[in-house]
């Protein structure tokens, strides 16, 4: 895990040059979708802090997301003839988020597992539909169009800028926005995971009944991480409403929160990098599995099955594989796999965590109906 | 009057189909806790494999009910071979992995069919040939036809066999002792691993029995048609209380009447203000305030032994 | 961070590999013009966009049957079709995708809500655009040159179809139902709009889903009102079962939907129930085309039945082309100018944009189930 200061460095100036790179090798819309990677990034890595830290399995992320793109592009757009500035915009829709967070997690603290989960559920499709019927705001079905690129004073990130005699695209500089947020919610993530609240998810996570009894006050906890979440899916999302320049509710739907889980857990839920990964990864997936109309016709002949259809099931069984072949995630924090791999009923080395029960091991609530089965 | 009782009938039919998909997960949660995200698109497999069948006897002039029948037969093997495998292959191996894992894979299991459907049986929707007369009953004003009779039927029944299983034969004791302890039960001679398959053979079945029926009710088929059903379905388990049997049938039901007086009823209460598009908005705020009230679910409680 | 580092790397190199199998246009003499088609080929709207797509493909076809030459060079057609899965952000990244490939030109999408994010970037790109379906009036009032369409936008066919129920059909009182669509939703309130201008009583509003399969009690709500009419703005996979399900609970009431339900889907999934129910759909019916019978024809002979719009596909491709023609080039910016002056004869009707590139005088045709049949009752609006 020692890197150098040279690695740093090395790793630094790949990022920086990145979207150069792609650009060249593959093609602008590879550029775009680096955009959207990040943009994803930031969804999982605000997921991961209440599903990987506090271990609440919430499946109506997408909520936040569309509570922030909406906000920006209200009062960011001639919906009402309002250009609200992007530094005003990005705290107060971090706020708003939050407040939303709070508020639906509120009726949730109760609940655990997978009744959790159809609650979140429920609230995703709820924001949905409002925002689909409440028309003279939002839009309604027809969403909200033109709005307001992303700009920092006279500096706006859509246009295409000079750089010492470079040319540097809009998605360029989208890229460096989103690249510099995401580096600010990695390091937010790393400070809470190591704080005491961070501390305080993970006795949550492991045994609720044992940190309340600790005297944790899990409620507050709860909500917290609730918002927290919330704040990351608020900031993406008005960066995505300013990005694209128009939101509807199809960008909304179930299948987004689904997919945004499914980054989580499939890259390491609770570990930052494992996360980062499993989101740049199925946010690409299934963009790199464009090609196969020609790869059919120049293998084969002939294009035998739909290309369409065979893109998306060769995603879901990629999904399928890696769960089976790694069910930790692809990259788990060292603790998780050594939790994962100690033999059943292994003592327990003096001074863990005390997550010693194969029921906590796993990092999630167990679901069963009244919790502490005997 | 006329009005609310034919709202109450139309919410008692889709909420006896709600039921009979929830069955399927709420007997596969209530062994293995796990929420079976593909099991409505085994109901969309059932229902267009029965399809293929009823439309190739449809095809030589036959009806009536043993037309249907005919097609659950062939979907019935079909969606349990399905459901075998996917055990097999996705849930099997993850069986001590973190709980997180398996539902990932089933909503790859769930794209994966899908997708395969779709080059199967094509895009399009697909017409679910007529082989049961429309005849509309009156009854009291309202008007229920004889599918729909048959769905309230078949959902009621195949509770009350489930029950029967589960409760009072040695299959049934075994599931039982499976879901209250897996490693105890295993010690005590159950084939643990037999009685999981068994429950998805189970399950698969039901969804075939499902798919079929839904596919006769609405005269249509097409590959995306398990994904909200399931979701329906799933919300409808845990209404009544996920892996309780009467809790799936309870909660389908109520789900259903409460969507139907809910698109039936809300524009009248509120002055138009707000109408049938919160119809969705009043199920999931009912079900919130049930879960607030009963953590678990409305029969939850009871079943502190699953199943 | 090592392995991170590595990955990465990795990428890199693998994405720099991956590009060399990007195929380069113009070998030899022959001048290649790649049309980009793009519509929702997975999920549920798969049906819709695979006909279109067929639509497109068909015309390329015969494109490429007729020996086509520009600026001296034989040309052959390319269709590159692509996935946007009905995702906004999809369609952004296959528009980007386009530009990259210097695709001569895009049909699609199939959606608003994807056609206009993705029409910035081939306004950015100096792409033209036509799509064969996006409704959404805003599309093409963002003051992009290269955003057309040759479907009449939802007001023309709303209030033209609000107009004639109240007329020709004598209709009191209407019952209208939506899918809470973009589509739905604007085709509805320009019909309801229209209707009530003209003295027709609005029984009830009525919402359901794209999604849905079960109407019955939005119905039985509107089977309390007794409307003379049930409007559905929505599509023949809802139409269909919806028509089925109102039959049965004895409701009387006529029913009419709009182009979405105007399919062969739409009589196969109402069967004998949807005998008389009415639709309208933009353009002549294809009979009275000079060449829609025959493009009927030879589509239902390659591809089967028409799902909905791979006529306006068709055209759409046409009407590109005759623009390259007429330029003699298949450069974006010649043929661009050229494209807005418009004036064709196609399968749907005579295109020809106005200054938004909206089809201009569009003509509405009502149809009528009679027999499993839409058999053509009235054409309105236009010169004809």
């Amino acid at each position: 895990m020692k890197l150098g200061r040279r690695g740093w460095l090395l790793g630094a100036a790949l990022l920086l040059a990145l979207p150069l790179l792609t650009d060249l090798g593959l093609g602008r819309s590879w550029v775009r979708l680096l955009d959207f990677a990040l943009l994803y990034t930031m969804l999982a890595l605000g997921l991961n802090i209440v599903v990987g830290y506090a271990g609440l399995l919430d499946l109506g992320y997408v909520a936040f997301y569309a509570v922030g793109a909406y906000l920006y592009a209200i009062l960011a757009s001639p919906q009402f003839a309002l250009h609200w500035p992007l530094w005003a915009l990005l705290p107060v829709g971090a706020l708003v988020a939050a407040s939303v967070g709070a508020l639906l997690g509120a009726p949730t603290l109760g609940l655990r597992g997978d009744y959790l989960a159809i609650v979140t559920m429920g609230f995703g499709e709820i924001i949905r539909i409002f925002m689909r019927n409440l028309t003279p705001l939002t839009g309604g079905p027809a969403g909200i169009d033109g709005i307001d690129a992303l700009a920092v004073g006279s500096f706006s990130f859509a246009d295409t800028h000079r750089l010492l005699g470079w040319s540097l695209p809009g998605l360029y500089s989208y890229y460096f926005l989103f690249l510099a947020l995401t580096a600010l919610i990695v390091l937010m993530s790393r400070r809470l995971e190591d704080s005491r609240i961070g501390r305080a998810w993970a006795a949550i996570r492991e045994d609720e009944v044992a940190a309340r009894s600790m005297g944790l006050n899990t409620r507050n906890l709860k909500l917290l991480a609730f918002s927290m979440g919330a704040t990351f899916g608020g900031i993406s999302g008005v960066l995505f409403a300013g990005f694209q320049g128009f939101v509807s509710p199809e960008s909304f739907t179930m299948g987004e929160s689904v997919m945004i889980l499914c980054m989580v857990v499939l890259g390491g839920m609770g570990h930052i990098y494992g996360v980062i990964l499993g989101a740049l990864l199925l946010a690409i997936l299934p963009e790199a599995f464009r090609p196969l109309a020609q790869l059919q016709q120049s293998a084969l002949g002939q294009v035998w099955l739909d290309p369409a259809n065979l893109r998306m099931l060769l995603f879901a069984i990629a999904l399928v594989a890696v769960m089976v072949l790694r069910p930790e995630g692809l990259w788990p924090s060292p603790v998780r796999r050594r939790e994962l791999h100690t033999p059943r009923g292994g003592e327990p080395g003096p001074g863990d965590d005390g997550d010693s029960d194969d029921e906590g091991a796993d990092g999630e609530l167990p679901a069963a109906a009244g919790g502490a089965t005997p | 009057m006329d009005i609310f009782l034919q709202q109450l009938v139309n919410g008692l039919v889709q909420g006896s189909i709600y039921a009979l998909v929830a069955l399927g997960y709420t007997m596969v949660y209530g062994i293995i806790e796990l929420v079976n995200f593909a099991h409505g698109e085994v109901v969309m497999v059932g229902a267009l494999v029965s399809l293929s069948v009823i439309q190739r006897l449809a095809d030589r002039g036959l009806s009536g009910w043993g037309v249907i029948a005919a097609g659950i037969l062939v979907s019935i093997p079909a969606c349990m071979a399905l459901g075998f495998a996917i055990e097999r292959v996705a849930y099997r191996p993850l069986r001590r992995a973190p709980r997180l894992a398996p539902l990932i894979s089933a909503i790859g299991v769930s794209i994966a069919l899908q997708q395969l459907a779709a080059l199967i049986w094509g895009r399009n929707f697909l017409h679910y040939p007529e082989v049961v007369a429309r005849t509309p009953f009156h009854l009291g004003g309202a008007v229920i036809t004889e599918v729909q009779l048959v769905i309230l039927a078949t959902a009621a029944l195949l509770m009350a066999g489930l029950w029967f299983l589960v409760q009072r034969t040695r299959l049934g004791r075994a599931m039982r002792a499976t879901a209250q302890n897996p490693a105890v039960a295993g010690l005590m001679g159950v084939d643990v691993d037999r009685i999981i398959a068994t429950t998805f053979l189970i399950g698969s079945a039901l969804a075939a029995v499902a798919g079929t029926l839904v596919g006769t009710y609405y005269n249509v088929g097409n590959h995306t048609m398990g994904f909200l059903l399931g979701m329906k379905a799933f919300t409808a388990a845990v209404l009544g209380g996920i892996g309780n049997l009467q809790g799936a049938m309870l909660g389908g039901l109520l789900l259903g009447v409460i969507e139907n007086l809910g698109a039936g009823y809300l524009g009248n209460l509120t002055g138009g203000v707000i109408g049938s598009n919160y119809s969705d908005v009043l199920s999931f705020l009912m079900l919130v305030a049930v879960l607030v009230l009963r953590p678990s679910g409305l029969l939850g409680e009871r079943s502190a032994e699953k199943v | 961070m090592s392995w991170m580092l590595r990955s990465l790397c990795l990428t890199t190199v693998s994405l720099a590999l991956l590009s060399c199998g990007r195929s380069e246009s113009g070998a030899s003499g022959e001048l290649v013009v790649k049309i980009g088609a793009s519509a929702p080929l997975t999920g549920p709207q798969a049906n819709l966009g695979k006909d279109n797509e067929n639509g497109t493909r068909m015309a390329i076809d015969d494109l490429n049957g007729q020996n086509i030459t520009l600026g001296g060079r034989k040309v052959r057609f390319e269709l590159v079709s692509e996935d946007d899965a009905a995702d906004p952000k999809t369609g952004t990244i296959v528009a980007q995708k386009f530009a990259d490939q210097k695709v001569n030109g895009v049909i699609g999408h199939l959606n608003s809500g994807t056609s206009i994010p993705a029409s910035r970037i081939y306004s950015e790109a100096g792409i033209p655009q036509i799509s064969p379906s996006a409704t959404n009036p805003k599309y093409t009032h963002q003051g992009f040159k290269t955003a057309f369409r040759v479907m009449t936008n939802d007001s023309v066919q709303g209030s033209e179809v609000g107009r004639f129920v109240a007329q020709k059909l004598g209709v009191r009182s209407v019952a209208v139902i939506d899918d809470a669509t973009q589509y739905g939703q604007g085709l509805a309130s320009q019909f309801e709009d229209a209707a009530k201008a003209a003295g027709v009583t609005i029984a009830t509003h009525e919402h359901t889903d794209d999604k849905a399969t079960d109407f019955q009690a939005i119905l039985t709500n509107i089977k309390a009102r007794n409307p003379d009419l049930i409007y559905y703005a929505g599509m023949s996979a809802q139409g269909g079962p919806m028509m089925k399900q109102l039959k049965a609970l004895g409701i009387a009431s006529r029913f009419m939907t709009g182009d979405g339900g105007c399919s062969t889907e739409f009589l196969h999934l109402s069967g004998a129930e949807g005998e008389g129910a009415y639709c309208s759909l933009p353009g002549l019916p294809l009979g009275k085309m000079p060449k829609g019978a025959d493009f009927k024809t030879r589509f239902n002979a390659k591809y089967g039945d028409i799902q909905s719009y791979s006529p306006y596909c068709y055209d759409a491709v046409m009407v590109m082309v005759e623009a390259m023609r007429k330029a003699d080039s298949a450069d974006p910016a010649k043929y661009l100018p050229f494209l807005a002056k418009t004036d064709y004869e196609g399968v749907t009707s005579h295109i020809a944009f106005d200054a938004n590139g909206d089809i201009q005088g569009g003509v509405i045709t009502v149809y009528q189930d009679q027999g499993g049949k839409w058999v053509p009752q009235e054409t309105l609006g236009g010169s004809h």
